[in-house]
Protein backbone atom coordinates (compact mmCIF):
# COMPACT_ATOMS: atom_id res chain seq x y z
CA UNK A 1 0.00 0.00 0.00
CA UNK A 2 1.50 3.18 -0.79
CA UNK A 3 1.18 5.62 2.02
CA UNK A 4 1.27 8.46 -0.56
CA UNK A 5 -2.28 7.86 -1.72
CA UNK A 6 -5.03 9.77 0.37
CA UNK A 7 -7.87 9.20 -1.46
CA UNK A 8 -8.42 5.71 -3.56
CA UNK A 9 -11.49 5.14 -5.35
CA UNK A 10 -11.93 2.21 -7.83
CA UNK A 11 -14.61 1.49 -10.23
CA UNK A 12 -17.14 3.44 -8.35
CA UNK A 13 -20.83 2.98 -9.33
CA UNK A 14 -23.85 5.02 -7.65
CA UNK A 15 -27.17 4.64 -9.06
CA UNK A 16 -29.93 7.23 -7.12
CA UNK A 17 -33.10 4.35 -8.51
CA UNK A 18 -32.93 4.10 -12.33
CA UNK A 19 -30.53 7.12 -12.28
CA UNK A 20 -27.30 5.82 -12.86
CA UNK A 21 -25.04 9.14 -11.41
CA UNK A 22 -21.53 7.55 -11.51
CA UNK A 23 -20.41 4.83 -13.87
CA UNK A 24 -17.25 3.22 -12.86
CA UNK A 25 -14.97 6.07 -11.19
CA UNK A 26 -11.15 5.71 -11.01
CA UNK A 27 -9.23 8.15 -9.35
CA UNK A 28 -6.37 8.73 -6.87
CA UNK A 29 -5.18 11.34 -5.27
CA UNK A 30 -1.83 11.98 -3.74
CA UNK A 31 -0.54 13.58 -0.28
CA UNK A 32 -0.53 17.18 -1.01
CA UNK A 33 -2.75 16.84 -4.49
CA UNK A 34 -5.15 19.47 -5.08
CA UNK A 35 -7.61 17.99 -7.60
CA UNK A 36 -10.04 19.85 -9.52
CA UNK A 37 -13.11 18.33 -10.87
CA UNK A 38 -14.86 20.16 -13.14
CA UNK A 39 -17.65 19.13 -15.60
CA UNK A 40 -21.03 20.51 -16.54
CA UNK A 41 -24.32 19.85 -13.67
CA UNK A 42 -25.66 16.60 -12.81
CA UNK A 43 -22.08 15.16 -14.41
CA UNK A 44 -21.72 13.34 -10.60
CA UNK A 45 -18.85 15.87 -9.80
CA UNK A 46 -20.78 16.68 -6.09
CA UNK A 47 -21.52 12.73 -5.97
CA UNK A 48 -18.56 11.46 -6.47
CA UNK A 49 -17.41 14.30 -3.81
CA UNK A 50 -20.06 12.61 -1.18
CA UNK A 51 -19.42 9.18 -1.87
CA UNK A 52 -15.50 10.28 -0.67
CA UNK A 53 -17.10 10.46 3.08
CA UNK A 54 -20.14 8.64 2.51
CA UNK A 55 -22.01 11.18 2.64
CA UNK A 56 -23.80 8.96 -0.43
CA UNK A 57 -23.45 5.20 -0.05
CA UNK A 58 -22.17 4.22 -3.02
CA UNK A 59 -23.75 1.33 -5.25
CA UNK A 60 -20.66 -0.64 -6.09
CA UNK A 61 -17.38 -0.25 -6.42
CA UNK A 62 -14.70 0.87 -2.98
CA UNK A 63 -13.30 3.87 -1.51
CA UNK A 64 -10.30 3.62 0.39
CA UNK A 65 -8.85 6.76 2.53
CA UNK A 66 -5.84 7.11 4.24
CA UNK A 67 -5.61 3.10 4.08
CA UNK A 68 -9.19 2.38 5.38
CA UNK A 69 -11.69 0.87 3.33
CA UNK A 70 -14.78 3.26 3.49
CA UNK A 71 -17.00 0.73 1.77
CA UNK A 72 -16.04 -2.25 3.90
CA UNK A 73 -19.42 -2.40 6.35
CA UNK A 74 -16.37 -3.32 9.57
CA UNK A 75 -15.12 0.79 8.70
CA UNK A 76 -15.95 2.80 11.58
CA UNK A 77 -16.91 5.57 9.32
CA UNK A 78 -17.15 8.82 12.03
CA UNK A 79 -13.59 7.78 12.70
CA UNK A 80 -12.54 8.13 9.34
CA UNK A 81 -14.63 10.98 8.60
CA UNK A 82 -12.54 13.05 11.21
CA UNK A 83 -9.56 13.09 9.01
CA UNK A 84 -11.74 13.88 5.92
CA UNK A 85 -12.73 17.64 6.33
CA UNK A 86 -15.94 18.98 4.20
CA UNK A 87 -17.15 22.43 2.74
CA UNK A 88 -20.03 22.48 1.42
CA UNK A 89 -21.97 24.97 -1.23
CA UNK A 90 -24.61 26.25 1.21
CA UNK A 91 -21.90 26.69 4.16
CA UNK A 92 -24.03 24.86 6.80
CA UNK A 93 -22.94 26.51 9.71
CA UNK A 94 -25.20 25.47 12.88
CA UNK A 95 -27.03 28.71 13.15
CA UNK A 96 -27.37 28.54 17.16
CA UNK A 97 -23.64 28.43 17.86
CA UNK A 98 -21.38 31.49 17.48
CA UNK A 99 -18.23 31.02 14.88
CA UNK A 100 -15.74 30.23 17.65
CA UNK A 101 -18.65 27.42 18.91
CA UNK A 102 -18.88 26.14 15.19
CA UNK A 103 -15.21 25.34 15.37
CA UNK A 104 -15.01 23.98 18.48
CA UNK A 105 -18.28 21.61 18.85
CA UNK A 106 -16.61 19.07 16.87
CA UNK A 107 -13.29 19.35 18.47
CA UNK A 108 -14.78 19.41 22.41
CA UNK A 109 -17.63 16.21 21.16
CA UNK A 110 -15.40 14.09 18.99
CA UNK A 111 -11.39 14.78 19.61
CA UNK A 112 -12.45 15.17 23.28
CA UNK A 113 -10.14 18.26 23.08
CA UNK A 114 -10.70 20.12 26.49
CA UNK A 115 -12.59 23.67 26.32
CA UNK A 116 -9.59 25.85 26.79
CA UNK A 117 -7.80 23.87 23.75
CA UNK A 118 -10.49 24.15 21.12
CA UNK A 119 -11.39 27.69 22.14
CA UNK A 120 -7.58 28.43 21.38
CA UNK A 121 -7.04 26.22 18.11
CA UNK A 122 -10.51 28.03 17.12
CA UNK A 123 -9.50 31.23 17.44
CA UNK A 124 -6.06 30.61 15.88
CA UNK A 125 -7.84 28.74 12.75
CA UNK A 126 -10.59 31.88 12.30
CA UNK A 127 -7.74 34.20 12.22
CA UNK A 128 -5.96 32.14 9.64
CA UNK A 129 -9.03 32.41 7.50
CA UNK A 130 -8.96 36.03 8.10
CA UNK A 131 -11.77 36.50 10.76
CA UNK A 132 -10.37 38.36 13.62
CA UNK A 133 -13.03 39.83 16.37
CA UNK A 134 -15.73 37.62 14.85
CA UNK A 135 -15.66 34.89 17.32
CA UNK A 136 -18.70 35.62 19.10
CA UNK A 137 -20.81 36.65 15.63
CA UNK A 138 -23.58 34.54 15.06
CA UNK A 139 -23.72 32.90 10.89
CA UNK A 140 -26.05 34.92 10.94
CA UNK A 141 -24.65 38.45 11.68
CA UNK A 142 -22.04 37.06 8.77
CA UNK A 143 -21.69 37.73 5.30
CA UNK A 144 -21.58 34.79 2.73
CA UNK A 145 -17.92 34.95 2.60
CA UNK A 146 -17.31 35.11 5.89
CA UNK A 147 -19.60 32.33 6.62
CA UNK A 148 -17.89 30.15 4.20
CA UNK A 149 -14.58 31.21 5.70
CA UNK A 150 -15.94 29.54 9.20
CA UNK A 151 -16.53 26.38 7.76
CA UNK A 152 -13.35 26.08 6.57
CA UNK A 153 -12.15 27.19 9.84
CA UNK A 154 -14.01 24.46 11.05
CA UNK A 155 -12.88 21.82 8.64
CA UNK A 156 -9.68 22.59 9.36
CA UNK A 157 -10.38 22.27 13.44
CA UNK A 158 -10.15 18.70 13.09
CA UNK A 159 -6.65 18.50 11.72
CA UNK A 160 -7.76 16.56 8.64
CA UNK A 161 -5.62 14.88 6.14
CA UNK A 162 -7.94 15.85 2.96
CA UNK A 163 -10.23 18.21 2.68
CA UNK A 164 -13.58 17.80 -0.23
CA UNK A 165 -14.66 21.13 -1.46
CA UNK A 166 -18.48 20.72 -3.00
CA UNK A 167 -18.82 24.06 -4.83
CA UNK A 168 -17.83 26.29 -2.08
CA UNK A 169 -17.89 29.50 -3.73
CA UNK A 170 -21.03 28.85 -6.03
CA UNK A 171 -23.28 30.31 -3.37
CA UNK A 172 -21.69 33.81 -2.65
CA UNK A 173 -22.33 37.01 -4.04
CA UNK A 174 -19.77 37.61 -7.19
CA UNK A 175 -17.77 39.65 -5.10
CA UNK A 176 -17.48 37.66 -2.18
CA UNK A 177 -16.04 34.54 -3.98
CA UNK A 178 -12.24 35.92 -4.11
CA UNK A 179 -12.24 35.75 -0.53
CA UNK A 180 -12.87 32.27 -0.25
CA UNK A 181 -10.74 31.15 -2.91
CA UNK A 182 -8.04 33.18 -1.21
CA UNK A 183 -8.31 30.89 1.91
CA UNK A 184 -8.31 27.85 -0.40
CA UNK A 185 -5.65 29.01 -2.74
CA UNK A 186 -2.92 29.61 0.72
CA UNK A 187 -3.95 26.08 2.33
CA UNK A 188 -3.19 24.43 -1.25
CA UNK A 189 0.42 26.31 -1.02
CA UNK A 190 0.68 25.04 2.67
CA UNK A 191 0.10 21.61 0.95
CA UNK A 192 -3.36 20.39 2.47
CA UNK A 193 -4.85 17.83 0.03
CA UNK A 194 -7.70 19.13 -1.44
CA UNK A 195 -10.42 17.75 -3.36
CA UNK A 196 -12.53 20.64 -5.08
CA UNK A 197 -15.74 20.57 -7.27
CA UNK A 198 -15.68 24.34 -8.79
CA UNK A 199 -17.02 25.92 -11.49
CA UNK A 200 -14.25 28.75 -11.01
CA UNK A 201 -11.57 27.69 -14.37
CA UNK A 202 -9.10 30.43 -12.75
CA UNK A 203 -8.60 28.77 -9.19
CA UNK A 204 -8.50 25.81 -11.14
CA UNK A 205 -6.21 26.48 -14.08
CA UNK A 206 -4.08 28.67 -11.33
CA UNK A 207 -4.18 26.22 -8.18
CA UNK A 208 -5.26 22.53 -9.34
CA UNK A 209 -2.27 19.95 -10.05
CA UNK A 210 -4.40 18.12 -11.85
CA UNK A 211 -8.24 18.74 -13.64
CA UNK A 212 -10.54 16.12 -13.72
CA UNK A 213 -13.22 16.93 -16.27
CA UNK A 214 -16.27 14.52 -15.57
CA UNK A 215 -19.71 14.16 -17.76
CA UNK A 216 -22.56 11.62 -17.90
CA UNK A 217 -20.93 9.55 -14.96
CA UNK A 218 -17.59 8.97 -15.93
CA UNK A 219 -14.33 10.94 -16.24
CA UNK A 220 -13.68 11.91 -19.81
CA UNK A 221 -10.10 13.10 -19.59
CA UNK A 222 -7.67 14.23 -16.92
CA UNK A 223 -4.37 15.87 -16.80
CA UNK A 224 -2.54 19.00 -15.43
CA UNK A 225 -4.36 22.33 -15.67
CA UNK A 226 -2.06 23.44 -18.91
CA UNK A 227 -3.78 20.13 -20.94
CA UNK A 228 -7.38 19.92 -19.57
CA UNK A 229 -8.16 23.06 -19.62
CA UNK A 230 -6.20 25.34 -22.00
CA UNK A 231 -5.25 22.14 -24.87
CA UNK A 232 -8.38 19.60 -24.25
CA UNK A 233 -8.07 16.57 -25.92
CA UNK A 234 -11.87 15.55 -25.93
CA UNK A 235 -14.57 16.72 -27.91
CA UNK A 236 -16.77 16.95 -24.83
CA UNK A 237 -14.51 18.66 -22.67
CA UNK A 238 -13.99 21.28 -25.21
CA UNK A 239 -17.15 21.73 -25.92
CA UNK A 240 -17.98 22.37 -22.06
CA UNK A 241 -14.87 24.72 -21.59
CA UNK A 242 -16.20 26.87 -24.73
CA UNK A 243 -19.53 26.82 -23.44
CA UNK A 244 -18.38 28.14 -20.12
CA UNK A 245 -15.12 30.47 -20.50
CA UNK A 246 -17.07 32.19 -23.12
CA UNK A 247 -20.10 33.76 -21.74
CA UNK B 1 -78.76 52.39 -10.09
CA UNK B 2 -75.28 50.98 -9.48
CA UNK B 3 -73.91 50.78 -5.96
CA UNK B 4 -70.11 50.46 -6.65
CA UNK B 5 -68.69 46.86 -4.87
CA UNK B 6 -67.01 49.05 -2.19
CA UNK B 7 -69.98 51.27 -1.30
CA UNK B 8 -71.47 48.22 -0.74
CA UNK B 9 -69.21 46.45 1.53
CA UNK B 10 -69.05 49.94 3.51
CA UNK B 11 -73.01 49.60 4.14
CA UNK B 12 -72.53 46.04 5.11
CA UNK B 13 -69.96 47.08 7.62
CA UNK B 14 -72.12 49.82 9.28
CA UNK B 15 -75.10 47.63 9.32
CA UNK B 16 -73.12 44.67 11.25
CA UNK B 17 -72.20 47.75 13.98
CA UNK B 18 -75.89 48.83 14.00
CA UNK B 19 -77.24 45.32 14.87
CA UNK B 20 -74.49 43.69 17.48
CA UNK B 21 -75.85 47.00 19.05
CA UNK B 22 -78.78 46.69 19.16
CA UNK B 23 -78.60 42.83 19.95
CA UNK B 24 -76.66 44.23 22.92
CA UNK B 25 -79.41 46.41 24.04
CA UNK B 26 -81.94 43.98 23.91
CA UNK B 27 -79.79 41.29 26.07
CA UNK B 28 -79.17 44.12 28.92
CA UNK B 29 -82.85 45.11 28.86
CA UNK B 30 -84.06 41.30 28.56
CA UNK B 31 -81.98 39.60 31.05
CA UNK B 32 -82.80 39.14 34.55
CA UNK B 33 -79.16 40.14 35.73
CA UNK B 34 -80.36 39.43 39.34
CA UNK B 35 -81.50 35.77 39.32
CA UNK B 36 -78.76 35.34 36.98
CA UNK B 37 -75.72 36.68 39.42
CA UNK B 38 -77.91 34.50 42.24
CA UNK B 39 -77.42 31.37 40.31
CA UNK B 40 -74.47 31.72 38.43
CA UNK B 41 -72.27 33.74 40.52
CA UNK B 42 -73.46 34.22 44.09
CA UNK B 43 -70.53 36.15 45.73
CA UNK B 44 -70.93 34.21 49.30
CA UNK B 45 -70.12 30.83 47.05
CA UNK B 46 -67.46 32.27 45.19
CA UNK B 47 -65.59 33.56 48.53
CA UNK B 48 -66.56 29.81 49.91
CA UNK B 49 -64.65 28.08 47.34
CA UNK B 50 -61.56 30.12 48.00
CA UNK B 51 -58.87 29.22 49.34
CA UNK B 52 -59.64 25.14 48.25
CA UNK B 53 -60.18 25.79 44.98
CA UNK B 54 -56.43 26.86 44.55
CA UNK B 55 -54.71 24.89 47.18
CA UNK B 56 -56.34 21.55 46.85
CA UNK B 57 -58.29 21.40 43.16
CA UNK B 58 -56.24 23.97 41.59
CA UNK B 59 -52.65 22.09 42.76
CA UNK B 60 -54.23 18.76 42.12
CA UNK B 61 -54.54 19.99 38.08
CA UNK B 62 -51.50 21.34 37.41
CA UNK B 63 -49.78 17.75 38.97
CA UNK B 64 -52.16 16.19 36.44
CA UNK B 65 -51.15 18.18 33.63
CA UNK B 66 -47.34 18.71 34.50
CA UNK B 67 -47.09 14.59 35.37
CA UNK B 68 -48.60 14.43 31.76
CA UNK B 69 -46.73 16.88 30.07
CA UNK B 70 -43.30 15.58 31.30
CA UNK B 71 -44.69 12.03 30.33
CA UNK B 72 -45.64 13.18 27.30
CA UNK B 73 -42.50 14.84 26.15
CA UNK B 74 -40.26 11.92 26.99
CA UNK B 75 -42.30 9.59 25.14
CA UNK B 76 -43.14 12.24 22.31
CA UNK B 77 -39.32 12.02 21.72
CA UNK B 78 -38.83 9.01 21.64
CA UNK B 79 -41.67 8.03 19.06
CA UNK B 80 -40.70 11.47 17.15
CA UNK B 81 -36.77 9.93 16.87
CA UNK B 82 -38.42 6.06 16.43
CA UNK B 83 -40.44 7.68 13.29
CA UNK B 84 -37.54 9.05 11.34
CA UNK B 85 -35.29 6.04 12.26
CA UNK B 86 -34.14 4.37 9.29
CA UNK B 87 -34.76 0.82 11.31
CA UNK B 88 -38.39 0.13 9.81
CA UNK B 89 -39.66 -2.11 12.68
CA UNK B 90 -39.23 1.45 14.89
CA UNK B 91 -40.99 3.75 12.14
CA UNK B 92 -44.14 0.73 11.98
CA UNK B 93 -44.43 0.73 15.89
CA UNK B 94 -44.15 4.32 16.88
CA UNK B 95 -46.58 4.86 13.82
CA UNK B 96 -49.41 2.33 14.99
CA UNK B 97 -49.05 3.97 18.45
CA UNK B 98 -49.46 7.39 17.46
CA UNK B 99 -52.09 6.17 15.30
CA UNK B 100 -54.29 4.59 18.14
CA UNK B 101 -53.51 6.92 20.45
CA UNK B 102 -54.87 9.92 18.66
CA UNK B 103 -57.88 7.96 17.10
CA UNK B 104 -59.24 6.84 20.81
CA UNK B 105 -61.04 9.60 22.77
CA UNK B 106 -58.88 10.24 25.38
CA UNK B 107 -62.09 9.68 27.92
CA UNK B 108 -62.34 6.08 26.95
CA UNK B 109 -58.29 5.95 26.97
CA UNK B 110 -58.89 7.30 30.70
CA UNK B 111 -61.57 4.17 31.25
CA UNK B 112 -59.70 1.49 29.46
CA UNK B 113 -56.50 2.38 32.05
CA UNK B 114 -57.94 4.05 35.25
CA UNK B 115 -61.00 1.58 35.38
CA UNK B 116 -61.51 -1.47 33.05
CA UNK B 117 -57.22 -3.01 33.46
CA UNK B 118 -57.69 -2.77 37.18
CA UNK B 119 -61.58 -4.34 37.22
CA UNK B 120 -60.28 -7.33 34.52
CA UNK B 121 -56.91 -7.96 35.98
CA UNK B 122 -57.70 -7.15 39.95
CA UNK B 123 -54.38 -4.95 38.96
CA UNK B 124 -54.49 -1.87 41.22
CA UNK B 125 -53.01 1.81 40.36
CA UNK B 126 -50.56 2.26 43.29
CA UNK B 127 -51.09 5.86 43.38
CA UNK B 128 -54.40 8.23 42.40
CA UNK B 129 -52.68 10.73 40.75
CA UNK B 130 -50.53 7.97 38.13
CA UNK B 131 -53.98 6.63 37.46
CA UNK B 132 -54.89 9.95 35.83
CA UNK B 133 -51.41 10.86 34.74
CA UNK B 134 -50.59 7.65 32.82
CA UNK B 135 -53.29 7.88 30.68
CA UNK B 136 -53.02 11.40 30.23
CA UNK B 137 -49.51 11.30 28.93
CA UNK B 138 -49.63 8.63 26.66
CA UNK B 139 -52.39 9.85 24.68
CA UNK B 140 -50.11 13.44 24.71
CA UNK B 141 -47.07 11.42 23.85
CA UNK B 142 -48.45 10.87 20.41
CA UNK B 143 -49.36 14.16 19.66
CA UNK B 144 -46.05 15.37 20.79
CA UNK B 145 -44.32 13.00 18.97
CA UNK B 146 -46.35 14.50 16.03
CA UNK B 147 -44.76 17.97 16.86
CA UNK B 148 -41.36 16.61 17.88
CA UNK B 149 -41.02 15.46 14.31
CA UNK B 150 -42.29 17.94 12.14
CA UNK B 151 -39.82 20.45 14.37
CA UNK B 152 -37.02 18.28 13.34
CA UNK B 153 -37.95 17.47 10.00
CA UNK B 154 -37.93 21.47 9.18
CA UNK B 155 -34.06 21.40 10.41
CA UNK B 156 -32.13 21.66 6.86
CA UNK B 157 -30.46 18.39 5.60
CA UNK B 158 -27.32 19.89 5.38
CA UNK B 159 -27.33 20.44 9.07
CA UNK B 160 -27.19 16.69 9.74
CA UNK B 161 -24.45 16.64 6.87
CA UNK B 162 -22.13 19.29 8.23
CA UNK B 163 -22.11 17.20 11.47
CA UNK B 164 -21.70 13.94 10.34
CA UNK B 165 -19.07 14.97 8.04
CA UNK B 166 -17.01 16.47 11.48
CA UNK B 167 -17.38 12.91 12.54
CA UNK B 168 -20.30 13.31 15.48
CA UNK B 169 -22.08 9.80 15.38
CA UNK B 170 -26.05 10.15 14.63
CA UNK B 171 -26.73 10.73 17.63
CA UNK B 172 -24.22 12.64 18.75
CA UNK B 173 -25.55 14.78 15.91
CA UNK B 174 -29.03 14.79 16.86
CA UNK B 175 -28.08 16.01 20.33
CA UNK B 176 -25.98 18.29 20.01
CA UNK B 177 -26.93 19.68 16.70
CA UNK B 178 -30.28 19.18 15.20
CA UNK B 179 -32.87 19.39 18.49
CA UNK B 180 -31.31 22.19 19.86
CA UNK B 181 -32.69 23.83 16.52
CA UNK B 182 -35.62 22.03 16.36
CA UNK B 183 -36.63 23.06 20.02
CA UNK B 184 -37.02 26.56 18.87
CA UNK B 185 -39.62 25.41 16.19
CA UNK B 186 -41.35 23.24 18.75
CA UNK B 187 -42.10 25.17 21.92
CA UNK B 188 -45.04 27.20 20.67
CA UNK B 189 -46.76 24.39 19.43
CA UNK B 190 -45.69 22.33 22.53
CA UNK B 191 -47.11 25.17 24.74
CA UNK B 192 -50.25 24.78 23.11
CA UNK B 193 -49.77 20.84 23.57
CA UNK B 194 -49.18 22.14 27.40
CA UNK B 195 -52.95 24.40 27.51
CA UNK B 196 -54.80 21.63 26.31
CA UNK B 197 -53.13 19.15 29.14
CA UNK B 198 -54.26 21.82 31.63
CA UNK B 199 -57.93 21.51 29.69
CA UNK B 200 -58.07 17.63 29.50
CA UNK B 201 -57.64 16.87 33.15
CA UNK B 202 -60.81 18.35 33.72
CA UNK B 203 -61.77 14.06 31.90
CA UNK B 204 -59.87 12.90 35.25
CA UNK B 205 -62.87 13.62 37.39
CA UNK B 206 -64.38 10.30 35.92
CA UNK B 207 -62.30 8.71 37.80
CA UNK B 208 -64.01 8.63 40.81
CA UNK B 209 -60.78 10.14 42.87
CA UNK B 210 -60.61 10.58 46.29
CA UNK B 211 -61.70 14.27 47.91
CA UNK B 212 -57.37 14.85 48.57
CA UNK B 213 -56.50 14.45 44.60
CA UNK B 214 -59.66 16.03 43.15
CA UNK B 215 -59.24 18.57 40.36
CA UNK B 216 -60.69 21.52 39.08
CA UNK B 217 -63.65 20.10 37.39
CA UNK B 218 -64.67 17.76 39.97
CA UNK B 219 -64.12 20.37 42.65
CA UNK B 220 -66.45 22.62 40.69
CA UNK B 221 -68.91 19.88 40.04
CA UNK B 222 -69.14 18.61 43.95
CA UNK B 223 -69.71 22.16 44.41
CA UNK B 224 -72.68 22.72 42.75
CA UNK B 225 -74.30 19.58 44.26
CA UNK B 226 -73.32 20.75 47.88
CA UNK B 227 -74.97 24.30 46.83
CA UNK B 228 -77.39 23.49 44.50
CA UNK B 229 -76.18 26.77 42.59
CA UNK B 230 -73.70 26.95 39.41
CA UNK B 231 -71.33 29.52 40.56
CA UNK B 232 -68.35 26.79 41.73
CA UNK B 233 -68.33 25.57 38.17
CA UNK B 234 -67.74 29.28 36.73
CA UNK B 235 -65.54 30.07 39.52
CA UNK B 236 -63.58 26.57 37.74
CA UNK B 237 -63.81 27.80 35.05
CA UNK B 238 -62.74 31.11 35.58
CA UNK B 239 -59.29 29.37 37.09
CA UNK B 240 -58.66 27.59 34.12
CA UNK B 241 -58.44 30.45 32.15
CA UNK B 242 -56.16 32.42 34.69
CA UNK B 243 -53.85 29.37 33.67
CA UNK B 244 -54.38 29.24 29.94
CA UNK B 245 -55.00 32.67 28.97
CA UNK B 246 -51.35 33.67 29.70
CA UNK B 247 -50.20 30.89 28.07
CA UNK B 248 -51.93 31.40 24.95
CA UNK B 249 -51.00 34.76 25.16
CA UNK B 250 -47.39 33.50 25.94
CA UNK B 251 -47.44 31.66 22.43
CA UNK B 252 -48.81 34.38 20.28
CA UNK B 253 -46.05 36.41 21.74
CA UNK B 254 -43.55 33.93 20.66
CA UNK B 255 -45.16 33.72 17.13
CA UNK B 256 -45.39 37.31 16.78
CA UNK B 257 -41.82 37.40 17.17
CA UNK B 258 -40.75 34.67 15.19
CA UNK B 259 -41.85 36.36 12.46
CA UNK B 260 -40.26 39.53 13.19
CA UNK B 261 -36.83 37.30 13.21
CA UNK B 262 -37.63 35.50 10.06
CA UNK B 263 -38.42 38.91 8.11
Amino acid sequence: MNSDIVVNITNLNKSFGDNHVLRGIDLQVQRGEVVCIIGPSGSGKSTLLRCVNMLETPTAGTVVVLGRELTDIDCDIDEARTHIGMVFQQFNLFPHLTALENVCVAQRKVLKRSADEAARIAHGLLARVGLVEKDNAYPAQLSGGQQQRVAIARALAMNPDVILFDEATSALDPELVGEVLQVMQSLAQEGMTMLVVTHEMGFAKGVADRVVFMDAGVIVEQGPPSQVISAPVEERTRAFLSSVLNH
Amino acid sequence: MAISKRKKAQYRRVAVYVLSVIALLVMVLVVDWGRLQSAMFKWDIVVEQFPDILLSAGKNTLIFTILGFAGGLSFGLLFALMRLSTVRPYRWFAATYIEIFRGIPLLVTLLILGFGIPIATGWRWPNPYLQGAVPLALVASAYMAETIRAGIEAVPKGQMEAARSLGMSYSRAMITIIIPQALRIIVPPLTNEFVLLIKDTSLISVLGVTAGTRDLARFGRDGVNSTANATPLIVAGLVYLAMTVPLTQLVAWMERREKAVSR
